[in-house]
């Protein structure tokens, strides 16, 4: 895998990565600094001013309880990061797990693991997360449980597939021949050489995990209240769309823009990693 | 040909073993009990037993899945906790409507995104090309719910249009049935067309790198027959898997776009049962979508042959 230096070069190189990679990192920053940027208390209600029009004092606005609408925003980039990156986290660690025994061992263990993630695919995603939650009961961590388990068969094909390929390189043989143990070959061999696949999944990911908290927070099965969710926010909107658009307006602008600005960095990030699949 | 389609038949009973032990299991992890939530705070013994006995929850875990399974091979999905409806003939009258804001959407999607895809891989690296990946990288990153969340706004606010509110089936009134489909059609079309112009487009491509269309090209055949009579035939296979995919994803995965337009298809259903906690209906609809979802994916691999008769299934 090349450096982590040489990559961000070649990033940068690329004007869709450059505006990607700016795109996430703002929005690293929004939720990092949200104790500093947001300008009230998320849970605060200023009743006097409720479904107040964006204006200096609340810069998007308040909802229909007076709360205000930017710093809700801020902290909803906060959630929707945790969420992709724990829930993401989640299914990477279990996927590569599952992957390298199932792609290394080969036999029976690849059969019964392989068959259960066809099982778990066979689920639209949305739903099976859906599914869980109900089972588990809506929070966030539930929520990060869901969509964890439903993008763990995606890294375990992926890393299944990468090890197998991996596995056949006169190196591995090598080691092999030498009688490393199957412990050592995978953590010091196999595993280094699949990283840069595995990086790329784990970007393009993201951005699938941040839809589909939002999507079920918009269906009121994931954050659940007083906790700021963009999905949440815009499905609250709704009621009020035509007294007070901006409700719907802003949470929808940072939603489409946070998952934009993922896609365009997986994109750039698989072409400079993996060219073969280069779009 | 037969003896395949038998054979992925046959294959798929295990699949679909595991996706109900799957749906069983998982219900069974929700804290407290179904009954408890029944019985709200009047909880009684007598009432709790009585219940309990109705719905079958006295037996075995097993006996119990056994009772669940062997009954729903035969179409008998049990009946709901909350209305006491029969589940299986209202989760086929949902279907039907889930299926009809489905086919719409595909093919917009494929209106919008086949021919959008070939001409960004005809007129590769201008500012044509340049501006369909940007519109195709927004159709994949946009949700549904936030442009139709938009799109009911502009329309509202700038347009004083409003979306009809209430359900008529298309066989009752098919123009008012058209006007209250039209716009989540829209929605999800839209949105999966992003997926199709990216997967079209370089599918064309690396077909026109081949070398067989420098032959085809070599015996004057005009640029027209070059793309559709060979390039885009022969890059069909991955756009077709795609397109089953994506077609398998909304007969199931249609709910938001069903919640904003209260478009009452297996989506609706299937939330409206989980926010209610009737599991009966929760476990028919979720093992009917998994069922659908893998049987589109062979009809999907069935079409393959069809498509490249380079494909055959001996």
């Amino acid at each position: 895998m090349k450096s982590i230096k040489r990559i961000l070069k070649e990033l940068f190189k690329d004007p869709m990565g450059r505006i990607g990679l700016i795109g996430v990192v703002l929005i690293i920053m929004l939720s990092v600094l949200a104790p500093v940027i947001s300008t009230h208390d998320i849970t605060e209600m200023y009743t006097q001013d409720k479904l107040r029009e964006p204006c200096g004092e609340y810069l998007f606005g308040t909802d229909n309880y007076g709360r205000d609408v930017f710093s809700r925003i801020i902290y909803g980039a906060r959630v929707s990061l945790e969420v992709g990156i724990i829930s993401v986290g989640i299914a990477a660690i279990f996927g590569l797990i599952f992957g390298v025994i199932s792609g290394y061992f080969e036999g029976w263990v690849d059969n019964l693991i392989m068959r259960f993630m066809d099982i778990l695919f066979a689920f639209p995603s949305i739903l099976l997360a859906l599914f869980i939650v109900s089972a588990l009961g809506p929070s966030i961590a539930n929520t990060m449980i869901a969509i964890g388990i439903v993008n763990t068969p995606v890294f375990t094909r992926t890393v299944r597939a990468s090890v197998i390929s991996v596995k056949s390189t006169e190196y591995i043989t090598s080691a092999r021949s030498i009688g490393l143990k199957p412990a050592s070959i995978i953590l010091k061999h196999i595993i280094p050489n699949i990283l840069s696949p595995f990086t790329v999944q784990i970007t393009l990911a993201l951005s699938g995990a941040i839809l589909t908290e939002a999507s079920m927070s918009f269906l009121g099965l994931g954050i659940q209240p007083p906790d700021p969710s963009w999905g949440s926010m815009l499905n609250e909107s709704r009621k009020y769309m035509e007294i007070a658009p901006w409700l719907a307006v802003f949470p929808a602008v940072f939603i489409i823009c946070t998952i934009l600005s993922f896609n365009i960095l997986g994109d750039s990030l698989r072409d400079v990693l993996d060219p073969k699949l280069k779009l | 040909m037969w003896s395949y389609i038998i054979k992925r038949l046959l294959g798929l009973i295990p699949v679909l073993i595991g996706i109900s032990l799957c749906i069983f299991l998982v219900l069974q992890l929700i804290p407290g009990d179904v009954i408890s939530g029944l019985l709200g705070i009047e909880e009684n013994p007598e009432l709790r037993a009585q219940l309990e006995k109705k719905f079958g929850l006295d037996q075995p875990l097993y006996k119990q899945y056994w009772d669940w399974i062997s009954k729903a091979v035969r179409g008998n999905f049990g009946r709901s906790f909350r209305t006491d409806n029969e589940i299986f003939p209202e989760i086929i009258a949902r279907f039907k409507i889930t299926a009809q804001l489905t086919v719409m959407a595909a093919v917009i999607s494929c209106l919008i995104g086949i021919p959008l895809g070939i001409l960004s891989a005809i007129k590769r690296n201008t500012w044509v090309d340049g501006i369909v990946r940007i519109i195709a990288l927004l159709g994949v990153s946009v949700p549904n719910f936030a442009s139709a969340t938009l799109l009911v706004l502009f329309l509202s606010l700038v347009l004083n249009y409003y979306p009809p509110v209430g359900y008529v089936g298309f066989f009752n009134n098919a123009s008012v049935n058209m006007k209250i489909m039209i716009l989540p059609a829209i929605i999800l079309g839209t949105s999966m067309s992003g997926s199709v112009m990216r997967m079209t487009r370089s599918s064309v491509l690396e077909v026109l790198r081949q070398d067989f269309i420098k032959t085809v090209r070599a015996k004057g055949a005009s640029e027209k027959i070059v793309i559709f009579k060979h390039a885009l035939k022969n890059g069909l296979i991955p756009i077709i898997t795609l397109i089953g995919m994506q077609i398998g994803s909304l007969l199931g995965g249609a709910v938001v776009a069903e919640q904003i337009f209260s478009i009452p298809g297996l989506g609706l259903m299937t939330l409206t049962a989980i926010n209610q906690r009737d599991y009966p209906v929760v476990q028919g609809c979720v093992l009917f979508i998994a069922f659908v979802y893998v049987l589109v994916n062979l009809i999907v691999d069935i079409l393959y042959t069809y498509v490249d008769p380079r494909i055959s299934y001996k």
